[in-house]
């Protein structure tokens, strides 16, 4: 058995005759910073909501530390150290940035079945919510409403929800999406330092940043791993210069 | 704006607000100006304003804080009166059974059909909530031993080890107001517990909360039961307040009171259920002493107040205030 944090084995889902996931097989080693590209519709958030468990697939195998996930519901997976972003920024709206974080670390820490005291005086989980928000750069916007931050506070108020919940694997599905170049810049060195501290799986099209971060990159396309390797061997690899990179690299 | 975005904003650090401490403090001299007029009238009408604001409180707990529209909260208030009732048939009087019995019955009313209605969200669950409300209304009209559709008269108020202790309208009076001080209070501590913060987030985005590991579905249904429980306590107080039970206490139309009440006071606000239910049910005493079709007027009352005061009656207050502190 490999040490692998995440295994992806042989994954399969389709909708109807269009096959979206044809035999993935992925490998996320510890600390590992995995990214998977590919062109729009290659299936890359779809396997994203396989691996958080919001999709079932039809057939394959995905395990998380060596524990078979395939059947968990998302709340258990998240309980097992699965945290994720979304393309489509997730946050809860009327909750204040502090809140929305504090409420992740309510979830790994203790039971929230607590019904009398305030959980807003809790200390341990507001200090650990500014912990994280510091972390991303958010906390002087602490006690702002998460509906009034802007798009790029908001995906980095969704990083450090999922920091707070101390992850063992983090996806991260396009959290450039939508961003400006100066947001986006701070969200690339945002991951660069937490590099290292948990294996991620980053969906991405951004292909600097991409390229600046990633310890493996996976090419996707129609469903199928194209190409697997190290940035540079995927950059020279002439098969995905043709299905995808060609233009964009020059 | 500014109104809005206070009352939707996430709940500060828990203080009283002094609108709230007015609210009870009038509630309690109520009795006492009572003596001066019309007692017992003005007692009966009053206690059931409280009553119902318990109601109202559970469908504030449900709506405006879980975004769960529950139609058929009127079941729960039934089957706490019916409780009392049949107990009352079979000689039993005492409220040390009957009122933890009225609250098992809902609590497990509630358990059991929330299990089933909480798989579903929106309009659905609208639907299905209904649905239940009507078929405890049926079932209630069928219980041909306790009255039927007729219903069925109290041999008596409920008693506490024996003692007459709600022999006096201001006994239970007071009895009904310390019950809402404590619903109220158990809401507002539920609202800003570890608890309440997944339940209010599972109406914001149940996505994000089932990724960061909440089984949503297990609180909303400690949510329901909650709601039920109050239901059931506004049920075991009204049969008490009546002396008298029927099925009507359930119907849908009582259900749909109940969230015209909130949306009047302020959904979401918790005091603004209380403010509701008395507002609803006062002007229904009064515009129904002037005119049969008093609906007319609450009617268009209403559309008002949901058009342009989207905060309820409480919300209203809040915008006045802060306009005039800005001058």
């Amino acid at each position: 058995m490999s040490d692998a944090v995440l295994l992806v084995e042989n994954l399969r889902k389709s909708f109807g005759g269009l096959v979206v996931t044809d035999g993935v097989t992925l490998e996320i080693g510890p600390g590992e910073l995995h990214a998977v590209i590919g062109p729009n519709g290659a299936g890359k958030t779809t396997l994203i909501h396989q691996i958080s468990g919001t999709l079932s697939p039809d057939d394959g195998r995905i395990l998380l530390n060596g524990t078979d996930i395939m059947l968990l519901p998302p709340h258990e997976r998240a309980r097992l150290g699965l945290a994720r972003s979304f393309q489509i920024t997730s946050v809860l709206p009327r909750f204040s940035a502090l809140e929305n974080v504090a409420l992740a670390v309510q979830a790994r820490s203790g039971s929230s079945f607590r019904f009398l005291r305030p959980a807003a005086t809790e200390a341990a989980l507001n200090d650990e919510a500014m912990a994280a928000l510091a972390e991303v750069g958010l906390d002087h916007r602490a006690g702002v409403v998460a509906a009034h931050l802007s798009h790029g506070e908001k995906r980095a108020l969704e990083l450090a929800i999922a920091l707070a919940l101390e992850p063992k694997l983090l996806l991260l599905d396009e959290p450039m999406a939508g961003t400006g170049p100066e947001e986006s810049e701070r969200i690339v060195a945002v991951l660069k330092k937490l590099k290292g501290r948990f294996a991620m799986l980053l969906v991405e099209h951004d292909m600097n940043a991409v390229f600046a971060l990633a310890d493996r990159i996976s090419v996707l396309t129609y469903g199928r791993v194209l190409a697997s390797g190290a940035p540079n061997e995927v950059r020279n690899d002439p098969a995905v210069m043709q299905a995808y990179l060609g233009e964009e690299l020059e | 704006m500014t109104s809005l975005a206070a009352a939707k904003s996430a709940p500060r650090a828990v203080r009283f607000n002094a609108a709230v401490v007015l609210m009870f403090a009038v509630l309690a001299l109520v009795p006492l100006a009572a003596a001066f007029g019309p007692e017992s009238y003005v007692l009966g009408l009053v206690t059931r304003v409280m009553v119902f604001a318990i109601a109202a409180l559970a469908v504030d707990l449900l709506c405006g804080f879980g975004g769960l529209v529950t139609f058929g909260h009127a079941a729960f208030v039934g089957l706490g009166a019916y409780t009392v009732a049949i107990a009352g048939a079979h000689g039993v009087t005492d409220m040390t059974i009957t009122l933890p019995l009225a609250l098992a019955v809902s609590a497990a009313f509630a358990y059991v059909t929330g299990t089933i209605c909480l798989r579903t969200s929106g309009v659905y669950f609208i639907m299905i909530t209904l649905a239940f409300g009507q078929m405890a209304y049926f079932i209630a009209g069928s219980l041909a031993p306790y009255g039927g559709d007729d219903g069925i008269t109290l041999p008596a108020r409920s008693t506490l080890f024996g003692f007459a202790v709600f022999g006096s309208d201001r006994a239970l009076y007071y009895a009904t107001l310390g019950f809402l001080l404590a619903s109220y209070l158990l809401c507002r501590a539920v609202v800003y517990s570890r608890f309440g913060r997944v339940f209010r987030g599972a109406r914001e985005n149940s996505t994000r909360m089932a990724t960061i590991g909440f089984d949503v579905f297990r609180f909303q249904r400690v949510g329901y039961v909650i709601a039920g429980c109050l239901g059931g306590l506004a049920g075991f107080l009204l049969a008490n307040a009546t002396e008298f039970v029927s099925p009507a206490y359930m119907s849908w139309q009582r259900s749909g009171e109940l969230i015209i009440m909130v949306l009047f006071g302020g959904l979401g606000t918790l005091h603004g259920a209380i403010v509701g239910a008395a507002s609803y049910l006062l002007l229904e005493e009064g515009l129904a002493g002037l005119t049969e079709n008093w609906k007319l007027v609450f009617g268009p009352m209403l559309v008002l107040i949901v058009l342009f005061a989207r905060g309820g009656l409480v919300g209203l207050a809040a915008s006045i205030k802060a306009r005039f502190s800005r001058e």
